[in-house]
């Protein structure tokens, strides 16, 4: 077997053994009816050993890959938010053996998964690096930054659990509302797995001529049935859908495709899920939160700023803007990836601030925490895919 | 000035809320909540004290965490309203009519609108510059307003307590003691690292009090890292040139006097996919070629010191260096970067002047494209003469040919043509694929022959004295997060009634997790009674809140 080969089997290993413990530790709580924790911390002890084995692989998998590549492997989508889903599981490990709480791996560790599988859509053979990133302070900056946002990510978690153990959902409100909300953007997730994967796997291509925003022309490839076609697109390839819609000629429609195709699939899951439990997402899970601590919770969501934040600002600021320095003769020049690094960045300055008040503990705080999780979600998928390619020099 | 007089005697500020000797509650608000507000210590906050003149509402308005609050959340939101669009930085225009056509025609009405609303140029809006300046003023008013009571009232505090301060403290505990168990707990809280006092029947321990200062000493590096940015309004402090320059040329450098640059060569390379690079070849194959190296071999040279400036004889060579991406020049605190490139721009044109008919030669000139010569002299006492050159040739306007810049990207030539045959010369307009005749057709042309290409440097020319600054700034902010952030201040209070009956009080800033585990090894050594966390007591009458 190759290293390449060695590398991504052990990516694989990586992610059955954060399945399965997923599926141990939901176990772990769940078994524990009478609130007594001594099963919940028998089976947690499996669930967090076959957690660390995963871990153990996935590290595995990135070192290997580093030494195939020649450079740390954090400098595509697939590198980074595989790197992302490995960092969140030691941000959780790390809490795991402070504090004992099965209940953050049942939600983590699907996360986890989730963005993993989010990673493998992107292509992921060892790619060689363009000038600027030919610089030891790409590792120190990108590394250091998934490492902070996987510690950010755990008061996303903490803050999740608080929301799904404190909020009534016997009547309509919009805290209600919101928490199926995050669970419904999690199965979307699923949906682009899917989606993505079937296609993949069918080796379906397709590739249309249009005439571009200057006027000249152009081809796009589509990887999903194109649902949305660009500007007076004609199709290059034989016997292929017809668009039902055109897009201006700004928009990807390639792109637009993706993310419609996405959407449809994982809303069709939803509401299938929906139709047979015949209850929302969160009224299916609450019940597992019965005997969580919620001041434990707290302490974890609001821990994991403080120890994440000055790591964020150390590689997502400080070593970024030495990096620009260094490459682009400027430590900041305003591009939308500095942007939104600045936007979180204030975002946790405003919650740490906010916590200073007494009334912005516990609930307030843990959707604080989720919504810190999005803005980082937002950065990883909008800012890399959209917005940064709406920008001619991206 | 009005004092507060507290029961044991002791005369506090106005404003104070916990008496600053024995920790009574003062206000009302304060004798009736359950838990003391244990912020800043009860202590007299100016902003807290005084609203009657301007300047105290001034003070007040920013030395409010919810203004500042605001602030951040108002900034934070236009920053990431800027990244819908591009900036005009980033847009292909530099007029201010072009850049608002771009944004129209581009983005249609969303950029028309982002444009009217100014989105356009968000971050030196002056609103934008504005907010961070507002934000700088509150950072430095709500930080004073809090150190100096903060300062003060750690720096004096008593290790005796009121009953009723320990009592409302979140982690506390009452109940019979033994002889031994203040010397116990001394002993054992002493081994945890903490500075313990005593006080006849009392003890104070308290452990990483200098995580306190963490926040400010934060907010002090912002302000330096803010007051670093301002510098470089300042002329002299911040340099930024661009600079093109092709092979074989030596060019002055911009905005730093004394030196030049000479482009020995630029070189491009890409990837191969080949031997070492083998592991690449299935992304190579995916996305095409994939840049390796921008490199551009210069010499630098500087003028001697008694020499006239622009003076470009007598240059001493100072280095000879390969500037890469990631590799810059450095030299004398300047920086000069590989930022751009031209690949194959035309250097010389070569024609041969021509008979159209017999195709017989009268020799052959060579037009440098930068400095052409006004004519150029041939065999048999031929000339051709150069009566309009157009680096760029873009159309013609009103009879007259244009150029569109001065790059030699498309070079025009009107040439009088001036042989032994037509002693009176013939005018003709060439271009590189085309030749016209505006006076009627000619016996002589000029027969393109080849040409010379050079590669074009994008060099970016940088200084930048406020680097030390930021970075200072930014150093100080670190240090000052990791104190906060990484080390917590602990406080246990301890006494001993005379009937034996021990009342024990704990209070954190952060980590009440940690907090306990230490009490809870206090307490096994010394055998303290069993305390309770207050905080969680009330929340589990009220919960769940929603
Ligand atoms: C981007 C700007 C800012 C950053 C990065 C920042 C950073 C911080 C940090 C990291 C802390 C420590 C928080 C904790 O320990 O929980 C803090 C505390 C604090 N900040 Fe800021 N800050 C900023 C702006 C402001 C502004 C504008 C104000 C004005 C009201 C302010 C007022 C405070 C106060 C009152 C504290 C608490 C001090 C204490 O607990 O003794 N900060 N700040």
């Amino acid at each position: 077997m190759t290293l390449t080969a060695i590398s991504s089997n052990l990516l694989y290993i990586a992610f059955f053994a954060y399945l399965i413990a997923t599926f141990v530790f939901g176990g772990a709580v769940k078994g524990n009816k009478k609130g007594s924790f001594n099963s919940e911390q028998r089976w947690g002890k499996v669930a967090i050993t076959i957690t660390v084995i995963g871990f153990l692989a996935h590290l595995g998998y990135f070192f290997t890959r580093w030494v195939v590549s020649g450079h740390a492997p954090l400098s595509n989508m697939f590198e980074f938010t595989t790197a992302f889903g490995m960092t969140l599981v030691g941000g959780f490990i790390i809490l795991y053996s402070l504090y004992k709480t099965p209940v953050l791996g049942m939600v983590v560790l699907p996360v986890a998964l989730l963005i993993i599988a989010y990673a493998s859509m992107f292509p992921n053979e060892i790619s060689p690096l363009i000038p600027a990133l030919q610089t030891n302070w790409l590792a120190i900056h990108v590394s250091t930054v998934v490492i902070a946002e996987g510690i950010l990510a755990m008061s996303a978690a903490a803050g999740l659990i608080y929301l799904l153990k404190v909020v009534d959902l016997s009547k309509k409100s919009k805290q209600r509302f919101w928490l199926e909300g995050i669970l419904y953007f999690l199965v979307l997730v699923v949906g682009f797995v899917i989606s993505s994967s079937y296609f993949t796997l069918t080796n379906y291509e397709t590739t249309f001529q249009y005439v571009n925003k200057d006027g000249q022309e152009a081809t796009i490839i589509y990887n999903m049935p194109p649902i949305f076609g660009m500007n007076e697109s004609v199709p290059l390839t034989e016997d292929t859908m017809t668009p039902l819609a055109e897009t201006p000629p700004l928009v990807d429609a390639s792109k637009l495709t993706t993310v419609t195709w996405s959407l449809l699939v994982g809303t069709v899951l939803y509401v299938l899920i929906r139709l047979i439990v015949r209850r929302r997402i969160v009224q299916l899970i609450q019940p597992l939160m019965k005997s969580v601590n919620i001041q434990l919770m707290d302490e974890i969501n609001y821990r994991a700023v403080i120890i994440g934040f000055p790591i964020f600002t150390l590689g997502a600021l400080v070593f970024a803007m030495i990096w620009a320095q260094i490459t682009w003769s400027r430590f900041w020049g305003w591009d939308p990836k500095e942007v939104w690094a600045l936007v979180t960045w204030l975002f946790y300055a405003a919650y740490l601030h906010l916590r200073l008040g007494k009334g912005w503990q516990g609930e307030k705080s843990a959707w604080l925490g989720v919504i810190g999780f999005a803005i980082i979600m937002f950065n990883l998928i909008v800012v890399n895919l959209i917005i940064a390619g709406l920008h001619s020099y991206a | 000035m009005e004092n507060l007089q507290c029961q044991c005697g002791h005369v506090n500020p106005l404003g104070t809320k916990l008496c600053e000797s024995c920790g009574r509650s003062l206000t009302d608000k304060e004798q009736n909540s359950k838990l003391v507000d244990m912020r800043y210590e009860g202590t007299a906050r100016r902003s807290q004290t005084y609203n009657k003149s301007i300047i105290d509402k001034i003070w007040n308005f920013f030395s409010s965490v919810k203004v500042g609050v605001s602030i951040i959340v108002i900034l934070l939101v236009a920053a990431a309203l800027g990244t819908i669009l591009p900036q005009q930085a980033f847009v292909p225009a530099n007029t201010e009519a072009t850049i608002k056509a771009y944004y129209a025609d581009t983005y249609g009405s969303v950029g028309r609108v982002y444009h009217f609303l100014g989105f356009h140029d968000l971050y030196s809006s002056y609103w934008f510059i504005a907010l961070v300046g507002m934000l700088a003023i509150s950072l430095v008013i709500a930080s004073l307003d809090r150190f100096v009571p903060l300062y003060n009232s750690l720096k004096n505090q008593r290790v005796l307590r009121h009953p009723s301060f320990m009592e409302k403290q979140r982690v506390y505990a009452q109940g019979p003691g033994a002889d031994d168990t203040l010397q116990k707990t001394e002993a054992k809280l002493k081994e945890l690292k903490y500075k313990v006092r005593t006080d006849k029947n009392g003890l104070l321990a308290e452990k990483g009090r200098f995580s306190r200062w963490g926040p400010y000493v934060n907010h002090i590096g912002l302000i330096i890292f803010l007051v670093g940015v301002m510098l470089r309004m300042i002329p002299g402090f911040y340099v930024d040139e661009t600079l093109w320059i092709r092979e074989g040329e030596t060019r002055a450098i911009p905005e730093v006097p004394g030196y030049s640059l000479e482009n020995v060569k630029f070189a491009l390379e890409t990837y191969t996919g080949e031997g070492e690079e083998a592991r690449f070849g299935e992304a190579l194959d995916r996305v095409g070629t994939v840049a390796k190296n921008y490199q551009t071999d210069i010499v630098l040279y500087q003028a001697p010191n008694n020499s006239l400036p622009g003076e470009t004889d007598n240059l001493e060579v100072v280095k000879e260096y390969p500037i890469r991406v990631n590799q810059p020049l450095k030299f004398d605190g300047y920086a000069i970067y590989q930022m751009d490139y031209k690949l194959n721009e035309l250097k010389t044109m070569t024609f041969a002047l021509t008979d159209q008919e017999t195709e017989e030669s009268l020799g052959e000139l060579t037009i440098d494209l930068i400095d052409p010569n006004e004519s150029y002299e041939l065999k048999n006492g031929s000339t051709v003469k150069l009566l309009g050159y157009y680096p760029n040739f873009s159309g013609f306007e009103n009879g007259e040919p244009q150029t569109a810049s001065p790059l030699p990207d498309n070079p025009g030539f009107l040439v009088k043509m001036t042989t032994p045959a037509t002693p009176q010369g013939e005018t003709s307009f060439i271009t590189i694929q085309n030749t016209i005749e505006p006076f009627g057709p000619n016996q002589y042309k000029l027969t393109f022959q080849n040409a010379e290409m050079r590669n074009v440097s994008g060099l970016t020319v940088r200084k930048d004295s406020t680097l030390p600054i930021l970075g200072l700034g930014g150093l100080i902010f670190m240090i000052g997060v990791a104190q906060g952030m990484y080390f917590n201040h602990r406080r246990f209070w301890l006494q001993q009634t005379d009937s034996g009956d021990i009342l024990l009080a704990g209070h954190t800033n952060k980590n009440w997790f940690g907090l306990k585990k230490d009490l809870d090894q206090v307490s096994a050594y010394a055998s303290l009674p069993a305390y309770t966390d207050q905080q969680e007591e009330t929340e589990k009458e009220g919960e769940p809140q929603s």
